[in-house]
């Protein structure tokens, strides 16, 4: 496919155990892209801002194409070394890699501890045909090991071999596997007999945008009016202080004081519109790019989930490696039926610990996906508890205690300035008394909401204001239970209880302590009872 | 289980405690002195906060400490109760312990005690350290636990 070198081995046609091998020499211009992008909009932003005064670019106008040359191969330079100094092997018991200019690293995985081998595609990989593959150790984040890149082909080699090679390390353990865009021939032969669990059609994914309103897009947009500030032509700060200083507001004051009511309202139901439609243009657009093509599929390796527009995911989850389910919603979706079917696991997906299985469907859909997973949802039947009012009731105390202490502040340094009574103090004791009043509404409801419970072989939390959800467990994968207390739940006589969870957080706050009490004997004896060697598997 | 009497640990524990709560407040003696010293306020004030240091960290927080802390080991969990202010009571069933530690400072090898750690593969509590124990009885609790652990197997 590509030259060898005398004594390191490239994408070759086949791949030998235990030869020392680069990656794809084109991972140099992909890395290359990838930073001079980076650097590349504030180049032209001085550039722009260098044309704008016609007498600098005339003296900057020859030495264009050399500093262009220069900022391009002061960012390959690196990357063509550092492709040099790379090399890793696919050995008999291990996969190693040596990496490093002058400080070299040398890091070697075990195939007993791979648990997935990922191939993921970002943008610019794509178009060069080049993939990153990950072997997953379950370490999570930057201890991971990683190639980046090597060709599609060379990636999808590279998994078959290391897949059989930690089958044959460890019989008993699946792998998790996760690849990216396949080569068409390797995906039919391998996947006959896959049944299709959950899919979203272009018309459910423009619904789920609707629900993703977003106002992220003018926190990026003040965002980069910062970064790029200094290119403006005029100072932002100034312009906002000159607009009051010069008290241009009151032009603007009168010119809306001039409109007539109608036209008033119009101009402010503009504005609102504008933002709603903003929001709701952003959530659809990221839904879409993220989403696209989502197709949740159980085949005789686990779930298998394809989705994105532009980088392309798939990835495949070992059913016994669910450790949790969490079943999220909206405070307005949960209105229309909409809930989000995610599994708690080992492995990592793309940074997020939880691997979305269902992001936007009806409970009915999610129910048969859940028990595909070993778990039944909760039924009406289950025997629910709260958890103790005092803890809501301690919680809502002290959150009024610092609303009311920023306002005491707020209102002294007000009344100092005003040095006599004027409607604006009122109006901070008024905000002040709303405040209070929606953390006690919104400890009550929280009180009346949450809710916990055991059956037989899970545990079950349903917790949340606006965004509920539901965590299901499974009573033999917890690890350790802990039972805490802070000083006020011991004078009130409440506690946390906390669950050892591979992989995830489960914790039920603010119990009753009794009931905690009984809730670990209960959960400690199906644990203690099955040996976790002989876990499900 | 929640009722079973908790064992008591080691008193040298809490000697232990002791001596690293001098070790803690010994920078603060030695600028208190600096400060007494330069005379920039009157000798005796800088005295009075390292005092009131020394005496919870030497006199009061060990024996708090040591009190408030206590293990229960039955056939097949350890339980492990701890904290002053924040309570603490984690029980770790022996049949998830992944791998064990016994461990050893200098200070605690001087009075022959040591820590016994249990290593989890959850993510809270992926570690519970049992201190305070004398260094022949964390060794045996380790053998007993060892028989749990079978074979690690992710």
């Amino acid at each position: 496919m590509s030259d060898s070198d005398s004594e390191i081995a490239q994408a070759g046609d086949t791949i030998e155990v235990d030869e020392w091998r680069r990656v794809s020499p084109l991972s140099v211009v992909a890395q290359g892209v990838r930073t001079i992008g980076s650097a590349i909009i504030p180049a032209a932003f001085v550039l722009f801002a260098a044309a704008r005064q016609e007498d600098k670019l005339s003296g900057l106008a020859p030495w264009l194409v050399p500093i262009l040359g220069l900022i391009i191969a002061i960012n390959i330079l690196p990357a063509w070394l550092n492709w040099y100094r790379l090399r890793y092997r696919i050995g008999s018991s291990d996969v190693r890699l040596e990496q490093g200019i002058i400080s070299r690293s040398a890091r070697s995985v075990p195939y007993d501890r791979i648990q997935d081998v990922s191939l993921e595609q970002k943008l610019i990989p794509r178009l060069l045909g080049l993939v990153e593959v990950k072997f997953e150790t379950g370490a999570g984040g930057k201890d991971e090991l990683t190639l980046s890149y090597v060709s599609e082909e060379e990636g999808e080699r590279l998994r078959e071999v290391v897949r059989g090679l930690v089958e044959g390390a460890d019989e008993t353990a699946a792998i998790c596997v996760a690849s990216e865009v396949q080569p068409g021939e390797h995906v039919s032969v391998r996947d006959t007999g896959d049944r299709l669990l959950f899919a979203m059609p272009p018309q459910r994914l423009l619904t789920f945008g609707l629900f993703s309103f977003s106002l992220v897009i003018f926190a990026v947009l003040v965002g980069v009016v910062q970064q790029f500030e200094f290119l403006l032509p005029f100072d932002v700060v100034d312009y906002i202080a000159d607009y009051f200083e010069d008290e241009r507001y009151a032009e603007a004051g009168s010119y809306i004081s001039g409109m007539d009511t109608i036209a008033r309202i119009a101009g402010i139901a503009w504005l609102i519109a504008s933002v709603v439609l903003v929001g709701l243009a952003s959530g659809v657009v990221k839904t879409f790019v993220r989403d696209w093509e989502f197709r949740l599929e159980r085949t005789a390796k686990g779930f298998r989930r394809r989705r994105g527009l532009l980088t392309k995911t798939d990835v495949v989850m070992p059913v016994h490696r669910v450790q949790a389910l969490i079943v999220s919603t909206g405070l307005i979706r949960r209105r229309f039926g909409w809930h989000g079917l995610s599994f708690i696991s080992l492995a990592q997906d793309s940074g997020s610990a939880n691997h979305d299985v269902a992001p936007f469907a009806k409970m009915t859909e999610i129910a048969p996906i859940a028990s595909e997973a070993g778990f039944t949802l909760p039924e009406r039947t289950e025997e629910w508890r709260r958890p103790s009012s005092a803890f809501y009731f301690d919680r809502g105390l002290i959150q009024s205690l610092v609303i009311l202490l920023i306002g005491l502040v707020v209102f002294i340094v007000a009344a100092a300035e005003a040095e006599r009574n004027v409607p604006g103090l009122y109006i901070i004791g008024a905000i002040v008394a709303v405040l209070i009043s929606l953390t006690a509404a919104r400890q009550y409801y929280l009180w009346r909401y949450d809710r916990h419970a055991l059956d037989p072989e899970q545990v079950l939390s349903r917790r949340g204001w606006l965004a509920p959800r539901t965590q299901i467990a499974n009573r033999v994968k917890l690890h350790s239970v802990e039972i805490a207390q802070g000083p006020l739940g011991r004078w009130h006589n409440y506690c946390d209880l906390v669950f050892g969870m591979a992989g995830g957080r489960f914790a039920f706050r603010g119990l009753a302590l009794e009931d905690a009490k009984k809730l670990r004997a209960a959960v400690l004896d199906s644990i203690a009872s099955v040996d976790f060697a002989r876990l499900p598997k | 289980m929640d009722t079973e009497p908790l064992t008591q640990l080691d008193p040298s524990y809490t000697t232990v405690m002791r001596i690293e709560g001098l070790i803690t407040t010994l920078p603060f003696v030695i600028g208190a002195t600096v400060l007494s010293l330069a005379e920039v306020v009157p000798a005796y004030v800088p005295a009075i906060p390292v005092v009131i240091l020394a005496v919870i960290l030497i006199g009061v927080l060990p024996l708090k400490r040591y009190h408030s802390r206590g293990y229960d080991m039955s056939t097949d969990r350890l339980r492990v109760v701890k904290g002053v202010l924040f309570h603490s009571d984690t029980v770790v069933p022996f049949s998830r312990v992944q791998h064990l530690d016994v461990e050893q400072g200098p200070l605690e090898r001087l009075f022959g005690i040591a820590r016994l750690i249990l290593h989890t593969a959850g993510t809270h509590n992926a570690s519970v350290t049992l201190p305070g124990l004398r260094h022949g009885d964390a060794t045996s609790m380790r053998e007993g636990i060892r028989q749990h652990v079978k074979r690690e197997s992710m």
